[in-house]
């Protein structure tokens, strides 16, 4: 039961970590648990799809089909990311002002919440996709369903409360800096994600990896460790990158910062830096 | 800005490398066949890995820097290397029990 339970806590931490964020984010918008609540049901049913197909995807492409979906999956919320963190810096200003005026209760507006919708289906996808193979696994092998029931339950508990930690975290930020913390907390994990998808295609052999380890620090902060984990989810943290994958970081943090400076600056800013 | 990266990777896809060295490993009863696994050190490798049991595992290596689902009796292939000589550790990380190996490179 722990062994299932350690599995699962893992990847539910990795999906938790996104969807706080994103919570964070969202602070104030009204029916932002829909929105929320909508990403997970369609990731869970990704999940599903994925893990049944999973032979299909493996096959495709000559073999490299699970990473090019993986990478593909990656760099769409990244997308998605960039498109919010950079709506968010022209219009995050107004919102917080709102937000002390009236209380907390702030109309979405225009808001790409459909974004924000596609980034936690994907990474409930993802991860959940990891859990349910594993699960069909453990219970073909014959594992108990009380046990499995069990594991399931543990995991999900305790990747949800670290979830839960860093979102009130996240609350703690004075309102004049929260949307601008949380949007620089996106672009990290926007380039954290675009470098994994990296690492997808290098791993496919569809990219170069412009040498393998460009530094180690596996010594000092492993990826399996639980803090290496949450810092590889949220901020993209790897102890062996390879010189791709900080191309890769390097290009989407570039962007969306500079796309946050051009829309988030005041008007006359803008005709000057074009 | 990142769409054309992404359809650059995908044309590139086409155009794959060859790897200099085929090496490959086998998962049988929630273990690796060979346990250790020898390769040559500054190759560029194609690791094949078959599974042989009826259930899904994933190929792990934090070492390497690679995670790849394999799926029940399916195979799987891996791009590694060139590396450095030295010993990269890897496991499945759904029978973590009893599927632990490693890679040599020399």
């Amino acid at each position: 039961m722990l062994g299932t339970g350690l599995l699962v806590f893992r990847e539910v931490l990795e999906a938790a970590l996104i969807v706080s964020i994103v919570c964070a984010a969202t602070r104030g918008v009204r029916a932002r648990g829909a929105w929320v609540g909508g990403g997970i049901a369609f990731g869970v049913l990704g999940a599903l799809l994925v893990a049944f197909f999973a032979d299909v995807i493996a096959a495709a492409v000559s073999g490299v089909g699970q990473e090019l979906f993986n990478a593909s999956v990656l760099l769409a919320a990244v997308v998605m990311i960039a498109w919010h963190a950079i709506w968010m810096a022209s219009h995050g200003k107004e919102l917080a002002m709102q937000m002390k005026s009236v209380g907390g209760a702030v109309q979405s507006g225009a808001r790409p919440l459909s974004a924000l919708l596609v980034v936690v289906a994907i990474a409930v996808l993802r991860e959940g996709s990891e859990v349910v193979l594993f699960l069909y696994g453990q219970s073909a092998g014959g594992a108990g369903a009380l046990e499995l029931a069990g594991g399931i339950a543990l995991g999900i508990v305790g990747g949800v409360a670290v979830g839960f930690l860093l979102y009130f975290g996240l609350l703690g930020i004075p309102m004049r800096y929260f949307f601008s913390a949380t949007n620089w907390l996106m672009m990290l994990l926007a380039a954290g994600l675009a470098s994994q998808a990296a690492g997808f295609l290098i791993q496919a052999d569809v990219l170069p990896a412009l040498g393998n380890r460009i530094w180690d620090t596996s010594a000092l902060l492993s990826d399996a460790s639980l803090l290496g984990k949450t810092l590889h989810t949220l901020v993209g943290y790897d102890a062996r990158p390879a010189g791709m994958q900080l191309v890769f970081y390097a290009i989407t943090a570039g962007v969306i910062a500079l796309g946050m400076k051009w829309w988030g600056s005041p008007a006359p800013m803008k005709s000057r830096a074009g | 800005m990142l769409r054309p990266i992404f359809l650059l990777a995908l044309l590139s896809a086409g155009a794959a490398h060859a790897a200099d060295f085929e090496a490959k490993l086998a998962i049988r009863d929630h273990k690796f066949d060979p346990p250790e696994l020898n390769v040559p050190a500054g190759a560029k490798i194609k690791l094949s890995i078959e599974n042989q049991d009826a259930t899904p595992e994933e190929f792990e290596s934090t070492d390497l820097n690679r995670e790849k689902v394999v799926v029940g009796k399916g195979t799987i292939t891996v791009f590694i290397g060139p590396l450095d000589a030295g010993k990269y550790h890897f496991f499945g990380d759904f029978h973590q029990e009893t599927a632990q190996g490693d890679l040599i490179a020399k």
